[in-house]
């Protein structure tokens, strides 16, 4: 079955890996990790200016804006009032007018609080904005998301930052089933086979950062994650088998020696 | 840069050597004192930042990078500069 291209709000991407650039070990690895992920669109986060110079400088020194596509996101924002500013903040850097909305609701788990993500991606999009938002696997959520006009609904697969992988399938499928701007799960996947799982349930794409940047070698895990969301994807338009808990030959029963023939 | 000529905005500005000017500013979250009259342009070249890679808040309004030139910097502003980092 031939796939179909990975629109959202109306701009074509060659893949369906989204890949954020937080938590890498240095710029360079950061860099190279992103060119072996082979991903088009890139996170990335607004924050002050170290006037100290103690850290690097800004990723547009490292990200060549005409190769990459960078969603700046709203992270670390657990009011609507946040997240607006830092979404105009973004968008007043000139890139783009998208914004990857991130409202948190609680530090322990990061889970977001969905009311205030609701609020925000309605003020967003009256505001001109084209809004990916982050939301939990909650179907009712992501309707209303959908419904306030956002370009992409980014259910989690768990945690932020956890590796857990998929935790309810079932809802992301169910997700996927009910929408009809892409859904992007985003958050939890820990390795190669969950990208995979995730990318069976027939999801548009998937959106990872601590997967790659916190293993061992980032650049060999961008290559594998590469790799596992083609397979997923293949893999769900191929329509798997039925799953069964019986076993059947795949070897034919007729034409076993020392039988009696018909 | 004179004494002279100074609006109410800067009724704090202190007199510093010379008769130059100073007026104290929040940046980023710490106080700095700076020139006073000076634009936020000037401020960005005197920090040795692109205009091009930062965004500039002041007083929670976002300045377009066309208006950093003509905005002045004044006592008790906050502004706050930003850019992108590395982030999911």
């Amino acid at each position: 079955m031939k796939d179909s291209s990975f629109v959202i709000g109306g701009h074509s991407f060659a893949s369906r890996l989204i890949v954020g650039t937080g938590k890498y070990r240095s710029n360079g690895e950061m860099v190279a990790a992103i060119r072996a992920s082979r991903a088009e669109m890139v996170t990335v986060a607004v924050r002050r200016v170290d006037l100290d110079r103690s850290r690097e400088e800004g990723i547009l020194h490292h990200l060549d804006p005409s190769r990459y596509f960078l969603l700046p996101n709203t992270a670390g924002c657990y009011t609507v009032a946040d997240a607006l500013r830092y979404a105009r903040l973004g968008r007043a850097a000139g890139l783009n007018d998208w914004v990857k909305l991130e409202v948190i609701g609680d530090e322990q788990t990061l889970l977001p609080d969905t009311a205030a993500t609701l609020e925000a991606a309605v003020e967003l999009v009256a505001d001109g904005f084209k809004v990916m938002a982050y939301t939990n696997d909650d179907l009712i959520t992501a309707m209303r998301l959908e419904d306030a006009g956002c370009v992409a609904v980014m259910p989690l697969a768990s945690p932020i930052g956890s590796g857990l992988g998929v935790v309810n399938p079932y809802y992301i499928r169910e997700i996927k089933r009910r929408l009809s701007v892409p859904v992007i799960v985003d958050a939890g996947v820990g390795t190669a086979s969950d990208a995979c799982v995730t990318m069976e349930q027939g999801v548009d794409g998937v959106l990872m950062n601590t997967a790659i940047a916190a293993a061992d070698d980032p650049v060999g895990m961008a290559r594998a994650m590469e790799l596992s969301v083609r397979a997923g994807r293949e893999a769900y338009l191929a329509g798997r088998m039925q799953s069964r808990e019986i076993a059947v030959p795949s070897s034919p029963a007729a034409g076993m020696l020392d039988r009696e023939s018909a | 840069m004179t004494t002279t000529g100074h609006g109410d905005g800067e009724a704090g500005a202190t007199v510093v050597g010379r008769g130059r000017r100073e007026v104290s500013i929040m940046l980023n979250g710490r106080p700095r004192s700076v020139e006073a009259g000076m634009s936020v342009r000037a401020l960005l070249r005197q920090l040795k930042l692109d205009p091009g890679m930062v965004v500039v808040e002041h007083n929670r309004r976002i300045l377009a990078r066309g208006a950093l030139s003509g905005t002045e910097v004044g006592e008790g502003d906050r502004i706050e500069l930003v850019h992108f980092v590395g982030g999911g």
